[in-house]
This record gives C-alpha cells, sequence and structure tokens, in this order.
C-alpha cells in the first residue's frame, strides 16, 4: 500500500486551523513594513481540514515500527521500553509553558530538577559533576573533547592533537573527534575483544590528547584490561573518555569514574528509557571528574543559599554549545526514570539486561558463528558469515526477520565482524518474546539451507518492499514538486 | 521488581539453568575486581507512580508557565499557539517509540514525514535542499558556518551583533575549536551596520550570516548585504524567524545561500527551552557538504515509491573522521511536530499567523510609546517584536509585572552592556487586546506608584 504525499491530498480553499479575529485595529501592513521587504508569491502550503490531517499522519504511523510494536533488539541503541508516565510528567504545564528566558527565580522547580539530575548521573558514572546540555549523544561527545582539548590547551600541551580510537568504536567517535581538529589514530581489537594493549603503549606518546572507549564495547564485551589502559593513557598525560553507549550493562555493577575515565557521555534516549522519537530529540548529558569541572559547558547549575542558579561566570568553560539548557524535556523524562527505579531497580535493569543477552545469545550460537567466545554483557555480535558463504547476506536475513514481526538488530556495524549482527534485547522484554525471536533466526537459519530466494526477497509483508538505496544517491528526490 | 522488568524470580534461575550458569553475576565475571562498586547508588528512595506524580507536580508549581500568565517575553523562544491534533500526532507511539528509520521498510511513517518536512522547509526558506533538521537555531548557525568554511576554503565569518546572543555565543563555541575566525560586525540603529560591512571582508571571509528579523526583531536590509558578500564571493547564511515568512520574502529571494533558524515557533512547546528543532537548508550545489540526516524517494523492487535515508557517504558511520559533521539524528519528532503544524495552518494559516503578529505587536507598541514612560530605540521596522527604552529598572518592573501574571519583555543589558533599561518585547497571535491593555494599564501603575514613593 502506497502513501500519498500531504501535498498530494492538499485541496485548494480547505483549511486545518481556527485562529481568533484581530482584536486590535487593523493598520494596512505597508504602512508597517516597505513593500520591498514583503513578500509577492503565496506560499505554496497544503489546504487540508483537521480531520483528514489526523488521517494522514495516522496512515503513515501505521507503516513504522515502535518499541510499543514489538521487540527491537537493535544494537547500541538500548531499545527499552518507554514508560508512559514520564510521558505525562515532561507535559505538565508547569514545564512545557516556562519560558528559558526567565529569571532563575521564576524557574526554580526546572532548576531544581536539572540540579538534582546533575548529582544522581555523577553518582550512577562517579563523576563529580554532569553537565545535562548536550543535545544528543554526538553533541555530548563533542562537548567532552572540547573539554579534552581545552584542558590540554590551559596545561600548555597543544602538542597533544591526536586521538587513539579502537577499530570497534561507534562512527561518531572519529568524526567527533575530527570536528575539534584531532587526528584519529586507530588501536586494533585483539583474539579476545579487548584493546589490544602492546599495539597501545607504542601508540602512546605526549602528542596524544587521549582515547575514547566504549565499555563493555560494541563487541559488548567488558574490557578486561581495562585499569591498565586507563594507567597507559594516564602515564603518559592523556585523558580517557567513556562514550556511554553501553551504559546499561554496568548501573550500580561498576562506574566510569572507578575504572579511571576522566569524561564520560551519557544518551538518556538508551539507558535512562527516553523514547527515540524516530531519530531524536535525545539528550546527551557529559560528565567530568574534578580537575575537568571548571571546562564544562556553561552554564553549570548550582545551589547557593537557598537558590537553584544559572552560573554563567565560568573563566574556563568551553563555553556555550547550544541555546537555552539543553532538551529540557527530555531530561525531565529520564528523572523521573530514576526516581521510579531507585538504585536497586537500576542495578536490576543491568543485571536482567545482561542476562537476557546472554540467554538469546546462547540460544543462537550453535546456528551462527560467535566470534568471541565469552559470555556478553548487554549485547552480543554475532556473524552471518555461514549463511553467507552459502549466498545469504546479514541484510537478508535482517528483512526477513521483519517478516517474522521483529526488528532486525544492528548489521555491519561494529565494521572488524564480518557480516556482524548486533543484538540488544533489553532488560524489558520477557522470557517468551527472547524464545519466540530465537525460534525465527533458528528458522532463518535453516530457510538459508532450504529456500535461499525466499529469504533474499524478503521482506513480503511490509507497505513497501525492499527500497532501491542505490537509485537515491544516483538521482537524488529530496523534497516533493508539483 | 519493577513494573518495567517482566522476569520474574523464578524465570531468571530458569533461564540460568538452562544456560548452565550458577548465577547472575557469574556473567559479570569479566570485570575486574578493582573496579566494582561494592555498595549500592546512593540514590533516592524509588517512588511508585503516585508518588512520582505528585513530585513532579511540586517541581512544576514551582515554576512560572505562560499557561496562567501573559507572556511578552520572547528573545528567541516564542508563546505561540499549538494546536490540540499536533500533540495528538507526536503521541502515536509508532512514531515516538521507534528508532532512526535505519530498516525503512519499516520506517515509511518516519520517513514519509520527514520527506514531507524537507518540502515544506524548502518551501518557507526559498531553498532546493532541507536536512530532517539539527539541534536547534544555535547549533544550525554553527554548522552552517563550519559548512561555509569547506566550501569556500576561507576561514572567517562575519557575525553582527544583532544575532541572537546565544547563537553567537555557540558560534563562538565551535569556532574556536574547529579553527576558523569568528568577526563581529556592529549594528547601527538596530540593524546591521552596513557601511561598515565592506570594510570587514578580506580573502578569509567565508559567510555572512544575517538573522532576519534579527535579535532586537528588526528587519534587516538582507537583499543589501547579500548583494555586498556576493561581490567578494563570500556566502551568505540567513536565520529566519519561520513565521515572519508567512508575509516577509524568503531569505532565498533575498539572496541567501544557506538558510537555517529555530524552528520551535512552528508548533513546540517552549519546554524551558527544548527540545527545538534547527532547520537548515540550502541550494542543490551545495547539497554534498551539508550536515545532518537527509531522506530521499526512491522506488521498492515492485516500483512502488518509498522513501529512505540517502546522501549517507556525508555521514559519520560510513566516512568516520572524514564526515562533513558528527550529528547522527535529527529532532525528528520536533520535525513531525512542525509538519503537522504547517499543514494544518497552510497556505493561509501562516499568513493570518503572521499578520496577527504584525498586527498586534505594533498595537502593543503604539500603547506603550503612548504612555510617555517608553522611548522608541530603533527606528526601523519590525516584525513580532520591539526594542523600547523604560525609565524604571527593567529588573523592578519585570518583578512587579510577574506579581500581576504578566512575564515582562527582555533586558537586552544582560546581552548589550551599551543598552541600558532597554525592553525586548514580543507579542505573538496569542495575545489578545485585553491582555496588551492590562499591560499598558499595569506599566502605567508601576510608574505612578514609583512617583509617589
Amino acid at each position: 500500500m502506497n502513501q500519498k504525499l500531504i501535498f498530494e491530498i492538499s485541496r485548494a480553499g480547505r483549511k486545518g486551523y481556527s485562529l481568533p479575529n484581530c482584536d486590535v485595529p487593523v493598520e494596512s501592513i505597508e504602512d508597517m513594513i516597505p513593500n520591498e521587504y514583503l513578500r509577492e508569491t503565496e506560499l505554496d502550503l497544503p489546504e487540508i481540514s483537521e480531520g483528514d490531517m489526523v488521517r494522514h499522519f495516522t496512515a503513515l504511523s501505521r507503516c513504522n515500527y515502535g518499541v510499543d510494536t514489538g521487540f527491537y533488539p537493535l544494537g547500541s541503541c538500548t531499545m527499552k521500553y518507554n514508560p508512559k508516565i514520564n510521558e505525562d510528567v515532561s507535559r505538565m504545564d508547569g514545564f512545557t509553558g516556562v519560558h528559558p528566558a526567565l529569571p532563575d527565580s521564576a524557574v526554580q522547580g526546572c532548576l531544581e530538577l536539572l540540579y538534582k539530575m546533575d548529582l544522581m548521573l555523577a553518582e550512577i558514572t562517579g563523576m563529580e559533576r554532569v553537565s545535562l546540555q548536550p543535545a544528543a549523544g554526538a553533541h555530548g561527545e563533542l562537548a567532552g573533547l572540547m573539554i579534552m582539548k581545552a584542558y590540554h590547551e590551559n596545561c600548555g600541551n597543544e602538542q597533544r592533537k591526536t586521538i587513539i580510537v579502537p577499530d570497534s568504536a561507534h562512527g561518531t567517535n572519529p568524526a567527533s573527534a575530527a570536528m575539534v581538529g584531532y587526528e584519529v589514530i586507530e588501536v586494533k581489537t585483539d583474539s579476545r575483544g579487548n584493546v589490544n594493549l602492546s599495539e597501545l603503549r607504542e601508540l602512546m606518546s605526549d602528542q596524544v590528547a587521549g582515547m575514547m572507549l566504549t565499555n563493555p564495547s560494541t563487541l559488548g564485551l567488558f574490557e578486561e584490561n581495562i585499569c591498565e589502559i586507563a594507567d597507559i593513557v594516564h602515564d603518559s598525560g592523556g585523558l580517557i573518555y567513556y562514550d556511554g553507549a553501553n551504559l546499561n550493562a554496568i548501573m550500580g555493577v561498576t562506574r566510569p569514574g572507578d575504572m579511571g575515565f576522566d569524561i564520560v557521555h551519557l544518551n538518556l534516549h538508551k539507558t535512562f528509557s527516553t523514547p527515540h522519537g524516530g531519530g531524536g530529540p535525545g539528550s546527551g548529558p557529559v560528565g567530568v571528574t574534578k580537575d575537568l569541572v571548571p571546562f564544562l559547558p556553561t552554564p553549570v547549575i548550582q545551589y547557593k543559599e537557598g537558590q537553584y542558579i544559572r552560573d554563567y561566570n565560568r573563566p574556563f568553560s568551553i563555553g556555550q554549545i547550544k541555546s537555552f539548557y539543553g532538551n529540557f524535556a527530555v531530561i525531565i523524562k529520564a528523572y523521573a526514570y530514576i526516581m521510579t527505579m531507585g538504585a536497586k531497580g537500576l542495578h536490576g535493569v543491568s543485571q536482567t539486561a545482561v542476562l537476557n543477552a546472554n540467554y538469546l545469545l546462547n540460544k543462537l550460537k550453535k546456528d551462527y558463528q560467535h566470534p568471541y567466545d565469552r559470555a556478553c554483557m548487554h549485547e552480543f555480535v554475532l556473524s552471518g558469515q555461514l549463511q553467507k558463504n552459502k549466498g545469504v547476506s546479514t541484510l537478508d536475513m535482517a528483512k526477513r526477520m521483519i517478516d517474522y514481526g521483529f526488528h532486525p538488530p544492528t548489521i555491519y556495524f561494529p565494521m572488524i565482524i564480518k557480516e556482524a549482527m548486533m543484538f540488544e534485547p533489553t532488560e524489558t522484554e520477557s522470557r517468551e518474546t527472547l524464545d519466540a525471536a530465537a525460534e525465527v533466526l533458528i528458522r532463518i537459519a535453516r530457510e538459508v539451507e532450504e529456500n535461499p530466494e525466499l529469504i533474499k526477497e524478503a521482506p513480503h509483508h511490509t507497505s513497501v518492499g525492499r527500497l532501491d538505496e542505490v537509485q537515491a544517491v544516483r538521482e537524488p528526490v529530496l523534497r516533493w514538486r508539483p | 521488581m519493577s513494573r518495567y522488568i517482566p522476569s520474574t524470580q523464578l524465570e531468571k534461575t530458569m533461564m540460568l539453568q538452562e544456560m548452565n550458569c550458577e548465577s547472575v553475576d557469574r556473567l559479570f565475571d569479566d570485570i575486574p575486581l578493582k573496579v566494582c562498586l561494592n555498595r549500592s547508588l546512593r540514590l533516592p528512595e524509588a517512588l511508585s507512580e503516585m508518588e512520582l506524580r505528585t513530585h513532579m507536580k511540586e517541581l512544576a508549581a514551582k515554576n512560572i508557565s505562560n499557561e496562567e500568565n501573559s507572556c511578552f517575553l520572547g528573545a528567541g523562544a516564542y508563546d505561540h499557539y499549538i494546536p490540540s491534533a499536533i500533540d495528538h500526532i507526536v503521541s502515536r507511539s509508532e512514531f515516538y517509540t521507534a528508532y532512526t528509520p535505519y530498516q525503512p521498510e519499516i520506517s515509511q511513517g518516519t520517513l514519509q514525514a520527514i520527506f514531507e518536512y524537507q518540502t515544506l522547509i524548502c518551501e518557507l526558506t526559498g531553498m532546493d535542499v532541507a536536512n530532517a533538521s539539527v539541534y536547534d537555531g544555535a547549533t544550525a548557525i554553527a554548522e552552517a558556518a563550519s559548512m561555509a568554511c569547506k566550501i569556500t576554503r576561507r576561514n572567517e565569518i562575519i557575525v553582527p551583533r544583532t544575532v541572537h546572543p546565544q547563537y553567537r555565543r555557540t558560534l563562538s563555541t565551535y569556532a574556536r575549536f574547529r579553527g576558523y575566525k569568528i568577526v563581529e560586525l556592529d549594528y547601527l540603529n538596530g540593524v546591521t551596520d552596513f557601511t561598515s560591512l565592506e570594510g570587514l571582508i578580506n580573502k578569509e571571509t567565508a559567510a555572512l550570516i544575517v538573522q532576519n528579523p534579527n535579535f532586537f526583531g528588526a528587519i534587516e536590509k538582507v537583499k543589501q548585504l547579500a548583494e555586498l558578500a556576493k561581490e567578494h564571493g563570500v556566502l551568505v547564511i540567513a536565520c529566519a524567524d519561520p513565521i515572519s515568512v508567512g508575509i516577509l520574502k524568503s531569505p532565498g529571494e533575498m539572496g541567501a545561500d544557506i538558510v537555517v533558524g529555530e524552528g520551535q515557533a512552528l508548533g513546540n512547546p517552549l519546554s524551558y527551552g527544548g527540545p527545538y528543532l534547527g532547520f537548515f537548508a540550502t541550494k542543490d550545489k551545495y547539497l554534498r557538504q551539508m550536515p545532518g540526516r537527509i531522506v530521499g524517494q526512491t522506488i521498492d523492487k515492485n516500483h512502488n515509491r518509498g522513501f529512505v535515508l540517502t546522501m549517507q557517504t556525508r555521514e559519520q558511520h560510513i566516512r568516520r573522521e572524514k564526515a562533513a559533521s558528527n550529528i547522527c539524528s535529527n529532532q525528528a519528532l520536533n520535525a513531525l511536530a512542525t509538519t503537522v503544524y504547517l499543514t494544518l495552518l497552510g497556505k493561509q494559516g501562516l499568513k493570518d499567523v503572521a499578520s496577527l503578529c504584525l498586527q498586534k505587536a505594533h498595537y502593543a507598541y503604539n500603547k506603550l510609546i503612548e504612555t510617555n514612560y517608553f522611548s522608541d530605540c530603533f527606528p526601523q521596522p519590525f516584525f513580532k517584536e520591539f526594542v523600547i527604552k523604560s525609565q524604571l529598572p527593567l529588573e523592578e518592573l519585570n518583578q512587579a509585572l510577574l506579581k500581576d501574571g504578566i512575564i515582562g519583555g527582555y533586558n537586552l543589558e544582560n546581552d548589550y552592556p551599551e543598552l541600558k533599561k532597554c525592553w525586548l518585547v514580543a507579542v505573538t497571535e496569542k495575545r489578545s487586546k485585553e491582555e496588551i491593555d492590562r499591560l499598558v494599564r499595569k506599566v502605567g501603575g508601576i510608574y505612578e506608584s514609583e512617583v509617589n514613593i
């Protein structure tokens, strides 16, 4: 079934809004604004009734798949259930109706929430303070690297211009490093899935600003030599940066600060249950150790003499990185989540997330290649190489999963595993769901043997079939035209 | 156990048995003992759903909200009316609980909505292509500046002081770390000082940024500025108020090469500053240098129309350190709200909203000036926001107004030390004549009580 575009159902003269009549004396527009600035052509926007608009977008929503639709084991994305109460509290008038340019005295509720959230995230990560300013994970990374650079510049170490990133890292790590002018060096992963220590030692020098690391790694494995790595980086004067994409594995078990990390970014839309929104808005707080607090972006929320205030007077700060203060409504939802879970609850989250991942891995490792024979953390990576040898790719199998009603795993990442499939079931899935998903994946492995063409043509039951991405690039159509 | 975790203790035990694992703790054996946290996290006691709601209500009650107060504050975030239908659409969980649309066959809802959004933004800005949105207006400007440096292979950006102060601060942060230079251009009578522009342009100038209407609400001579910039091969980055284009010429018509702006006004609540969305559009020829997600139209194997994320070779997951930007998401749900807003208002509605803002702002301006407690600051045409100079200190004035349920204007001295007692007042379509008259009366009352003391 094909959906028409909103522009194609527009009909001249229809309308979907109602505004009050102008109750002030009407002046001629030309008397207020010189003619040369005024629009001469009509804006070509849709004309449609409210009810038809609702049908259009309801129909579109039904072509989508969300966590509320079904199992969504997208690795490194932590597609856990998004609690409904958190949506409701974030929509309270006393939050949605608050203007960001009001004086601090008029927004004490917002500032109290932000301050307490800062301290709770600091406790969870073992950092001193956390800035809630970054709007997304990548933005948090950018802020973290700016902090690293500002710190080195302040120490007179301008020569430190490289960043070490494992070959398994998220693509955003090197991209963020490049954005602050750092050169990126890759360190290899060893045969157990850890960072190759001897290579790391060789790469370290007084030219290196620091290292970025995800732990557990994107392979779903805990970095066993984390203490040695932190020592190697620190001994040569570098800082070590924690990519918080995988924090869901370790809450209440260990903390980045205890592992020796200096800078941490978190994804509230992963670990702390705020919905992904189809690609945003997210929130990517950045936390730091005591020595780095002066470099945090402005403003920093402080509590002084019974009042919460926004502190802009911070001479060492990297400065402002967006308007106002963070994606506040997203932060509310994550705050509500932590207040709901408490310490015991968050520990239970990580324990269950790790249990669920190992349970699913255990069911699948007979039928799919499992590159590292270790217990996984909250996610695991399989290789579809056995199936690829028989002519069916990981992409084909992912599309076939859709036919069975599941969202596919993350595919072709990390890049160091051929035909990678990265599964992250999360703690909010029941044993039956995991069993059902395992059954489907095992059935697909069987279909590879018996009926590979069926898989190569998948998906068969979606609103559109497999789409031609090459065509989209070759002849870009990026907007509708009449 | 938490209501968000289905597994019971018994089920967990059975799962472990099936895996031949004696306890959950064994699964964490790879974590060195040295780094284990041997205590509980120090967090507040967990709250039930009822207790949480009460707690959140208490926090919300400590804020001043535009629901109970008449808001005349703008300065980059605006109290426009949000039609009810918008929240009903963005509350459909197929939209809000989905991830970035990596699997297009089950993400056509998000993808088509973004394609529609891109089309609407192109129409508003007068550009050829738009991305799926970036974080907000400030980061949109910063990304546009980087893009202009890449296109021109130059590294200076001219920024008038009439651009939003927070945008300029954000731009400075990005510029410091990305290694380009910001050159500030002063204002004259509330608009960019055209006569000083030429002197600042040199062979390293990549772009001129111009905000229209500018931070003071005044309408800039964009066309004239753009023509001068172009004579020197300087790109023009226009930052637009998206409501104003209901009556004003689009930035594209006035010569902009890249058009960005804060999209909050288009159907998104104030929410103490976020989440908002930055819209971002440019000309076809700069498509490959544009940051951010882009959705394109294509066909499926049966030749049916469908939509996919496209032009991904610009992006971090493919290009890593060579990517156009590190951005890997958009403000999808805010962009959806904006798509619904523009769809509902349509051709006539956006014009009507813009006209109401214009009329009411001028009415308020005239009435406030008539009180003789204020003087005019800048003799410029304005849209929905204007600057007047007060005789009373503004903190005092705003505090007194707040007691009467009125959120007063912005104190420009916060960002412009030279603009003492200069009040930036915003009037949207939501303010009734009665509210404006009340503001004028209250201001009069406050001044009179001052005189009596």
